[in-house]
C-alpha cells in the first residue's frame, strides 16, 4: 500500500490535470477567434472594411487591381443556406413530429438509428453524389448546360442539416407536458389538431433552436458546396446560379495563395467573418433551447 | 365543425408527417445505393492493397487506407485523453459556477466551428506556429481538436450514468477521490466512453476540410515513416477523383470505389458503437 501523502499527491495531480484538459476547450475557443482576428484585421491595412464588406468584385488574384469584396460570397452562403432550409425545415419538423407523437415504438426505434446512420455520411460524400446524381438530375430537369448551381447545394445541405434539425426539434416537442396534451384531448381534440394546435406551438422555441442549428451547420458546411456548386465568384441572381460560397473561398485559395500577402490575410477575414455568423446561430440556438428546458420543467 | 371531415384532415396529415419521415430515409437509400451499386464493382483486393497507378486512372488506394487510419490514430492519442479528462472534471469535479458554464459554453460552441476553420487554425497553430509543417502529426491534431467537444459531451453522459453510490462507497472505504474515479467510476463507464469515442473517430476519419491544409498530399509513392511525413487519406482522394483529376470520367469507377470504401469504414465504425452500445444496454438490464 503507498502512502497516504503519496496518494493525495496523485489525487492532487488528477484534479489539476483533468481541470486543465477541461479549460483546454475555453482556451481553443478563444485561441481560434483570436487568430482569425488577428490575421483578418490585417487585411485592412490593405483595404478598407466597407471595400470588403459591401464591395461584391471577389478577384484577389486580377492583375493589377486585385479586389476583396466579400459580399457575393456572403450572399451565396446565405442564398444556399436559405434554399437549405425551405427544403429541411418542413421535413425536418415533420420527421420530428412523427417520431415523437405518431410513430409506434417499433417505427420509432429503427428510424432513430438510420437518421444516426445519415448524420455520419461524410460530406465529401454527399459533395460526390452533388456531382453524380443530383447535379446531373438538376441539369436535364431544367434543361441546363450543368447542374453545378446553388440549388444542387442547397439540395446537398439540407440532406446535411436534417439530422440536426429532426434530432433537436424532436427533443424539443418531447418536452412538452403531457398535461397540455391531455387537455386538449379532453376537450375534443384529435391526434393532429393536438399536435398543431398545442404541441407544436408549446414547442416553438426550441423547434427555432433545432433551424438555427441547422443553419449554422449549413452555413459552415465546406466539401459539399466546394464540389457541388461550380464555384463562380460572382453575385448570384438566382438558384440556377454557380455560386461560391465562403467556406468554398477559404478551401480553394488557402492552398493557392502566397504567405503574408494580402490574398492570404483576406481569407482570415473571411473565416473570421464565417466565425461570428455561425457563433451567433449556435448562441440564439442556445438561448432558444435554455427557454423551453426551463419551461418542460 | 363537420366530424367526418375533421377525421379526414387528421388522416391526410398524419400521413404527411409519415411521408416526411419516409422522404428521409429514402435519402439516405438513394445515397447508399447509388455508392453500393456502382461501387462494388472496382471493389477487390487489388484496389485495397494496391498503390495508385498510371497518374491514378489505374491500381488501388492502399495508401489512402493506410493514410485516414494512421491520422485518426493520431487523433485518437491526441482527443481522447483530453476529453476524457475534461469530462471527467465537468462531471466529477466541477461545482456550478461561472467558470464550469464558461467550459460548457465553449464546448458547445467548439462544436459548432465550421470544419474549414480548425483547417485554419491547424495552418497557423500546428503547421506554422509549432513546427510540424504539414504533416500527420499536424492533421492528426487539427482533426483531434475538431473532435474534442464530441468526445467530452459523449463521455460526460456515460460519466453521468455511473450511479452515485458507486462513488460513495469507495470514498467510504477510505479511497481519495481519484481512485473511487479509477477504480469504480471510469470501469463502469467504459463503454459508454468507447462508444462515443468510436463515433467521434468516425467523424473524424470522413473529415476532409481539416486535412486539406495541414498534411494531406494528392499522391505519393511511399507511405508515411514518420509522423513528419504528408500522407494521403480516403476523402481528400474521393474529392481529387472526381473534382480535380485530369480524366474525371475516366476514373469515376475509381472513385466510386474509393467513396464506397469510405462509407463502409464510417458505417461499419457505426455498427460497432451501436453494438457495444446495445450489448451494454442488455448487460445494466440484468
Amino acid at each position: 500500500m503507498k502512502s497516504i501523502h503519496a496518494r493525495r499527491r496523485a489525487d492532487r495531480f488528477f484534479a489539476r490535470m483533468f481541470s486543465l484538459a477541461a479549460g483546454l476547450s475555453v482556451l481553443a475557443l478563444l485561441a481560434i477567434f483570436g487568430m482569425l482576428l488577428i490575421n483578418g484585421l490585417r487585411l485592412f491595412k490593405d483595404i478598407s472594411l466597407s471595400d470588403f464588406l459591401f464591395s461584391s468584385d471577389w478577384n484577389p488574384e486580377a492583375f493589377g487591381k486585385p479586389t476583396y469584396g466579400v459580399l457575393s460570397l456572403l450572399v451565396s452562403t446565405l442564398l444556399v443556406t436559405f434554399g437549405a432550409l425551405v427544403i429541411a425545415v418542413p421535413l425536418g419538423i415533420g420527421t420530428a413530429a412523427y417520431l415523437s407523437e405518431v410513430a409506434p415504438a417499433r417505427v420509432r426505434d429503427t428510424l432513430k438509428p438510420i437518421i444516426e446512420i445519415l448524420a455520419a455520411i461524410p460530406s465529401v460524400t454527399i459533395g460526390f453524389i452533388g456531382i453524380v446524381l443530383t447535379g446531373p438530375f438538376i441539369a436535364r430537369q431544367f434543361g441546363l448546360e450543368n447542374g453545378f448551381n446553388a440549388l444542387n447545394g442547397s439540395i446537398l445541405l439540407s440532406i446535411m442539416a436534417l439530422p440536426t434539425i429532426i434530432t433537436v426539434a424532436e427533443e424539443a416537442i418531447q418536452a412538452v407536458p403531457n398535461s397540455y396534451k391531455e387537455a386538449a384531448y379532453a376537450l375534443g381534440g384529435n391526434k393532429f389538431t393536438t399536435l398543431m394546435r398545442i404541441t407544436l406551438p408549446s414547442a416553438f422555441s426550441g423547434i427555432i433552436a433545432a433551424i438555427m442549428l441547422g443553419v449554422g451547420r449549413a452555413i459552415g458546411e465546406t466539401m459539399t458546396v466546394l464540389m457541388a456548386t461550380g464555384n463562380a465568384a460572382a453575385m448570384p441572381h438566382g438558384f440556377f446560379d454557380s455560386v461560391k460560397t465562403m467556406t468554398a473561398t477559404i478551401a480553394i485559395e488557402l492552398g493557392e495563395v502566397a504567405y503574408g500577402t494580402t490574398h492570404y490575410y483576406s481569407l482570415f477575414a473571411v473565416g473570421a467573418l464565417l466565425f461570428i455568423m455561425s457563433l451567433f446561430f449556435n448562441l440564439l440556438a442556445e438561448t432558444l433551447a435554455a427557454k423551453y428546458r426551463t419551461k418542460g420543467q | 365543425m363537420n366530424i367526418a371531415n375533421n377525421n379526414t384532415a387528421q388522416w391526410i396529415g398524419l400521413k404527411i408527417l409519415a411521408l416526411c419521415a419516409l422522404s428521409v430515409i429514402l435519402f439516405l437509400g438513394i445515397i447508399l445505393f447509388d455508392i453500393f451499386n456502382k461501387g462494388i464493382s472496382t471493389l477487390g483486393w487489388d484496389f485495397v492493397f494496391l498503390y495508385p497507378k498510371k497518374g491514378m486512372t489505374e491500381g488501388g488506394i492502399f495508401p489512402c487506407i493506410a493514410g485516414t487510419i494512421l491520422v485518426t490514430m493520431i487523433t485518437a492519442i491526441f482527443a481522447i485523453p483530453i476529453g476524457v479528462g475534461a469530462a471527467i472534471y465537468l462531471n466529477e469535479y466541477a461545482a456550478d459556477n461561472f467558470g464550469t458554464r464558461l467550459i460548457r459554453a465553449s464546448i458547445r460552441n467548439l462544436a459548432g466551428v465550421p470544419s474549414v476553420i480548425f483547417g485554419l487554425f491547424g495552418v497557423v497553430l500546428f503547421v506554422d506556429a509549432l513546427h510540424m509543417g504539414s504533416s500527420l502529426l499536424a492533421s492528426g491534431c487539427t482533426l483531434g481538436l475538431m473532435t474534442l467537444p464530441y468526445l467530452i459531451t459523449s463521455t460526460e453522459e456515460a460519466l453521468r450514468n455511473v450511479p452515485n453510490a458507486y462513488r460513495e462507497g469507495a470514498l467510504a472505504l477510505g479511497a481519495t477521490k481519484w481512485e473511487a474515479i479509477s477504480t469504480n467510476v471510469l470501469p463502469s463507464a467504459v463503454s459508454g466512453i468507447v462508444t462515443g469515442a468510436i463515433l467521434g473517430l468516425s467523424r473524424a476519419a470522413g473529415e476532409t476540410a481539416p486535412i486539406l491544409f495541414t498534411g494531406v498530399s494528392f499522391y505519393l509513392r511511399y507511405l508515411p515513416g514518420s509522423v513528419y511525413d504528408e500522407f494521403m487519406a480516403l476523402p481528400y482522394h474521393v474529392f481529387i477523383l472526381s473534382t480535380q483529376h485530369h480524366a474525371i470520367e475516366q476514373v469515376r469507377p475509381l472513385a466510386y470505389g474509393t467513396a464506397l470504401v469510405l462509407l463502409l469504414l464510417v458505417l461499419s465504425l457505426n455498427v460497432l458503437a451501436f453494438i457495444i452500445r446495445y450489448r451494454y444496454r442488455n448487460f445494466k438490464a440484468q
